[in-house]
Formats: structure tokens, sequence, C-alpha cells
């Protein structure tokens, strides 16, 4: 199957896809797949992880654009920044478990944000504009769209990787320890707190990997990049893919990117309605989502093979 | 004229008056969150949806019906309250055996509905709703002015404060919903409705989010996103306060809309921020709240 996705992907250009979309979804792609690194295996709900995406995105843009940084060491300064306010949110946010830590989370994203709106070299209101691409250490210009998909295709099929590599380790099955039943983690000796925040500045340092890739992407890093909404939006992206699958989040990704690309130009208000409403059917009925229901299908008819063998 | 560090007396007074009143908003609103969080365990997320639809349901009353403010007051927690009943009958109720993040989920989904809803319904750009003529005016107290419709917010909320505190701490009804948060199941056996409580303990909370979007109204303008902000800064408050603690969510709701309105006066520019930096240095020091117990 991979190998069918790695073809989709180098040929998606000649299909005739728009290629900044594809750049697009690749990025929420990446943003959510560290998002399911905190809900799907860790079962932390981050409710402010567009804290990371956009901080990243406006450190970035700022130093290529205004500081004339070069596009690996604005992107490498994006992540560092990202990495430290995991750091710091992470440290207090973890200290509480479940709704806790989603309600504390997400009022210190919303402290970013305000940070974000009153700063000078964010540009408030209007955010950052006309983010150059500038080049791979001069050697390959990013200008054209062709040239920075493949960029952007190989940093996510390395996060891709790196999160898989992650959650196969003995760390990752800590960490689903930790999900599966914290009090016994803990009793059995793991240092839960320190775990929890590792993961969490991971996953907030591959949000700021995609919000920084993002904002060259487009050109812009503006306000709704930290704001509540992305936040909402990649945890929907991660529900309805099925959070604690690995390709979960890169197909509720391409559904909601889809569905806001179609649907923005046509009902307006609508589009808050329609996610909204897929919140709660992906809540009422639908919790594993779309991978996860196809997994445990999958697994369900291999369980009912076996017992009749 | 008197002054501290440099700003005149009445602008601090000015400030702190303004915020009060927020302050009676964030008690209002948090103590519906706790009640609710209370029985049923979920983080109500459209908390700031049913504030704005309380605000919508008094600006609709009266610009299509003629309904007064009085009856708003009145009428607008009602029919919001029911509409809260419905969501619980509909979705939450298939959510208590799950983990409460789902619930916290579901009411997110909720309030982006609603939102949407008005949104499309009204714009964006708010609404102006007037002040009752029998509460325009100012009290002259010689050294300030005090609108007396601020004055009456925060009368108004304090005094259904004290009533939802004495229903819950000092009531047969309260005993009962108190003995079901700690135990349902047992409560259940004795022959009491809990299902049923449930119920209406969302309903109530609902409502009291409802009743403070009716005093809201002649003070702020009513929008569809005013809410929207405003229910992260009541989860900021709640997690302050301890969750749970109905105490703890009045008195922190108060305490810190006034902190915000002093930081107004000193130094303008935080006071987007000072209550979530007081919830971060209040978790390194006290992880479960300033009234919370720790599990």
């Amino acid at each position: 199957m991979y190998v069918v996705l790695a073809v989709l992907a180098l040929a998606a250009p000649f299909l005739g896809i728009y290629p900044v979309f594809l750049m697009k979804l690749l990025c929420f792609a990446m943003f959510a797949c560290a998002f399911n690194l905190l809900l799907g295996y860790t079962k932390m709900l981050s409710f402010g992880h567009a804290a990371y995406f956009g901080s990243a995105a406006y450190v970035t843009g700022w130093l290529v654009a205004v500081r004339g940084w070069g596009t690996i060491a604005g992107i490498l300064a994006g992540v560092a920044a990202s990495m430290l306010l995991g750091l710091v949110i992470g440290a207090i946010a973890v200290r509480r478990q479940g709704i806790y830590f989603a309600m504390i989370t997400l009022a210190l994203s919303q402290l970013v944000f305000f940070i974000c709106l009153q700063a000078d070299f964010t540009g408030g209101e209007n955010g950052l504009q006309g983010i150059p691409r500038g080049s791979i250490f001069g050697l390959i210009g990013l200008a054209r769209d062709g040239t920075m998909y493949y960029f952007v295709l190989a940093v996510f099929v390395a996060v891709y990787l790196f999160i898989r590599r992650i959650v196969r380790s003995p760390f990752g099955h800590v960490l689903r320890a930790i999900r599966e039943n914290e009090p016994r983690a803990i009793s059995l000796g793991y240092k839960v707190a320190r775990y929890k925040l590792l993961a969490f500045v991971l996953s907030a340092s591959i949000a700021g990997l995609a919000g920084s890739l993002k904002a060259l992407t487009l050109g812009f890093a503006t306000l709704s990049d930290v704001g509540q909404g992305t936040s909402g939006e990649v945890i929907l992206m991660t529900l309805l893919g099925g959070s604690g699958t690995f390709l979960g989040p890169v197909v509720g990704a391409g559904v909601v990117l889809t569905l806001q690309e179609y649907l923005s130009d046509h009902v307006g208000a609508w589009v808050s309605v329609i996610i909204g409403a897929i919140f709660v059917v992906c809540v009422m009925i639908f919790r594993r989502g779309v991978v996860g229901e196809i997994e445990w299908r999958f697994a369900h008819s291999r369980r009912i093979a076996r017992r009749g063998a | 004229m008197s002054s501290v560090f440099g700003v005149p007396l009445p602008a601090i007074l000015g400030q702190l008056t303004l915020g009060l009143v927020n302050g009676s908003f964030y008690a209002l609103l948090s103590l519906g969150l706790a009640v609710i969080f209370g029985l049923l365990g979920i983080v109500n997320f459209a908390h700031g949806a049913f504030y704005m639809l309380g605000a919508f349901a008094a600006y609709i009353g009266l610009q299509t019906f003629g309904v007064n403010y009085w009856w708003a007051l009145l009428l607008a927690p009602l029919v919001v309250g029911l509409l809260g009943v419905l969501i619980e009958r509909l979705f939450l109720r298939h959510l208590y055996r799950l983990d409460p993040l789902y619930g916290l989920l579901l009411t997110f989904g909720v309030a982006l509905i609603f939102e949407g809803i008005m949104r499309d319904q009204f714009g964006a750009s708010g609404k102006s709703y007037p002040v009752p003529p029998l509460l325009r005016g100012v009290f002259d107290l010689g050294f300030m002015v005090l609108p007396i419709y601020r004055a009456w917010v925060v009368v108004a909320s304090l005094a259904v404060c004290a009533m939802t505190w004495f229903l819950i701490e000092r009531t047969r009804l309260g005993a009962r919903l108190r003995a079901a948060t700690e135990n349902a199941r047992l409560v259940q056996a004795f022959g009491i409705n809990v299902p049923l409580m449930v119920m209406g303990t969302y309903g109530g909370g609902v409502a009291l989010a409802a009743l403070a979007g009716v005093l809201a109204a002649p003070v702020v303008q009513v929008s569809p996103l005013m809410g929207s902000s405003l229910v992260i800064v009541v989860f900021a408050v709640v997690v302050i306060g301890g969750m749970g603690s109905i105490v703890g969510a009045i008195v922190s709701g108060l305490v810190l809309g006034l902190i915000e309105g002093l930081t107004k006066v000193v130094y303008p520019e935080a006071s987007n921020i000072v209550v979530f930096v007081i919830m971060a240095l209040v978790l390194m020091w006290r992880p479960a709240g300033l009234f919370g117990r720790e599990q």
C-alpha cells in the first residue's frame, strides 16, 4: 500500500492537482501526525496545538522575510522556537491529566495568541506577507511550485518515518502504557511526567516544522495559524482520520482541507456548522475514525476467520 | 485630584467597577461550568455558545416579538436551558460511560454549529441592545459616577450565585445532587431518578450561561463570536478556582475580573493575558487549583 501511496505522491503534480493545495495538505498532514503522537499514542488532548504551528510560522517567516535568513536556517529556528514553547507549556500542562490538560493547553495557547496579536514582529492583524521561499543552501531554488512540492514531500516522508520509528521504539511503548493505564505505568517505576513532557516537546517541534513549511509554501503567516480555529481543525483531522493510527491523520487532513477548499466558496458561515456537525458525528458514532474503522474491520474479519479454522 | 502611581483615582475606580462587572460574568459562567462538571464529569465547551445564545435570545425577543428586558431575563434562560436539555438527551447522555474527553469534543462541535448558524443569520458584526429604561442613568457617589446598569449586573449576578449556592449546599435537592456526584449508582439505588437530575443539572448550568448572556447584552456588543474567546478565559478561571468547587468558581471569577480591571490601569497591554498568566502560576504552585481537592 505504501508503494502505491509513494507513486501517487511522486506523480501528483502531473495529475493536474493544484500543487500549492498538495503542499498545504502535506503541511497539515504533518501537523496532524504530530498531534496524533499526543492524542493517539499518549491520550493527551492538547487543545491548543496551533500555538506551536503558528509561532514557528511567524518565527520562520520573520527571519526569512525581514532578517534575510536562509530557508533552512529559518526552518530550524522556527522548529527551535516551537520546541522551546512546547517545553515551557508542556512543563506546566503535564502536571494535570485528561480534561484539565486540555483546558490548560487551550488557555496557554490563547496566551500565545494574544502575544502574537500584540507583538511587533508578527504584523498584528495583517500578519506577515510576502515570505520568500529562498533556496536550499543556495543550491536548489524553491520558488517554483514543482521543486517546492518535492522538498515538502521529502520532509514529510522523513517526519512520517520518524514518527513511526518513535511509536515503535521502547519509548513509544511506554507512551502507550501511559495511555492505557497511567497509575500502573507510574507504579512500574516509569517517570511518567518526563515521558509525557518529552512526547509533548516532540509533538510541538514537529507541529512547528509543519508551520514553518506552511509559511514558506504559502508565503504568509497570519493570526489564524496560531488561533483557536486551527487548533480545532487539527483535532478534527486526527479524530476523523482515526487517532492512534499512522495514516489516519493524513487521511483526516485530506478530507478536512478538501471540504474547506470546496465549501468555503459556496456556503460561507456554514463551513463552521459542517465542521461542527462532523465533530458531533465523529464523537457519537465514528470514534475510531476512517482508518481506525478499516483497520478494526480488517482485524475483526481475521479474528472470525481464525476462529472458523 | 488624588492619584495612585500617577493614574487618577476615578480612572482606577472606573476600571475596577468594569472589572467587577466582567468578574460577575466570569462568576456566573464558571459557576455553571462547575455545576455541570460536578455531576456530569464533562467540561461544557459550548458554555460560551449558550451565553451568546442567551444574549441573542434577548435581542431577537426585543426586535421581533417586543419582549422587554425583564421578560427576557426570565424567558431567555428558559428557552436556552431547554435547548441544553435537548442536547443532553440527544448526545451527551450516550457519552457518560466513555472518556470525558469525548464530552469536551462533542460540546466543542456543538459550539461551532451554533456559532456558525448565528453568523450565517446575523453576520459577524455586533448588535447593540438598549439598557432598559428603569436602569438608565448613573449614581453619583461623589468620588466617581457609577452607571446604574453596571451596579445592577453585579448585584443580580451575586444574587443568582448566592441562590445557586444555597440550592446546592442547603436544600434537599442539593443534597441529592451532591450525593449523586459522589456515587450516582448508590443514589439511583435509593430510588432517586438520577438521569432526570443529570438532565436538569445540565439544563440549569446552561440556563445560567444564558442568563449571563442577557445581563451582558446591554453592556457588550451582541455578536455570534462573543462567547468563543470568553469561554477560554472562563476555563482558565475554573482551573484557577479548582474544578467542581462552587465557592471556588464564584470567588475566583470575581477576583480575576477585578485583577483584569486593575491590569488595564497599570499595564493595559497585559490585560488580555493576565488571567492565563495567573493560571500558569497557580498551576505551578497548586496543581489542583486554589479551592480544589487533589484526587
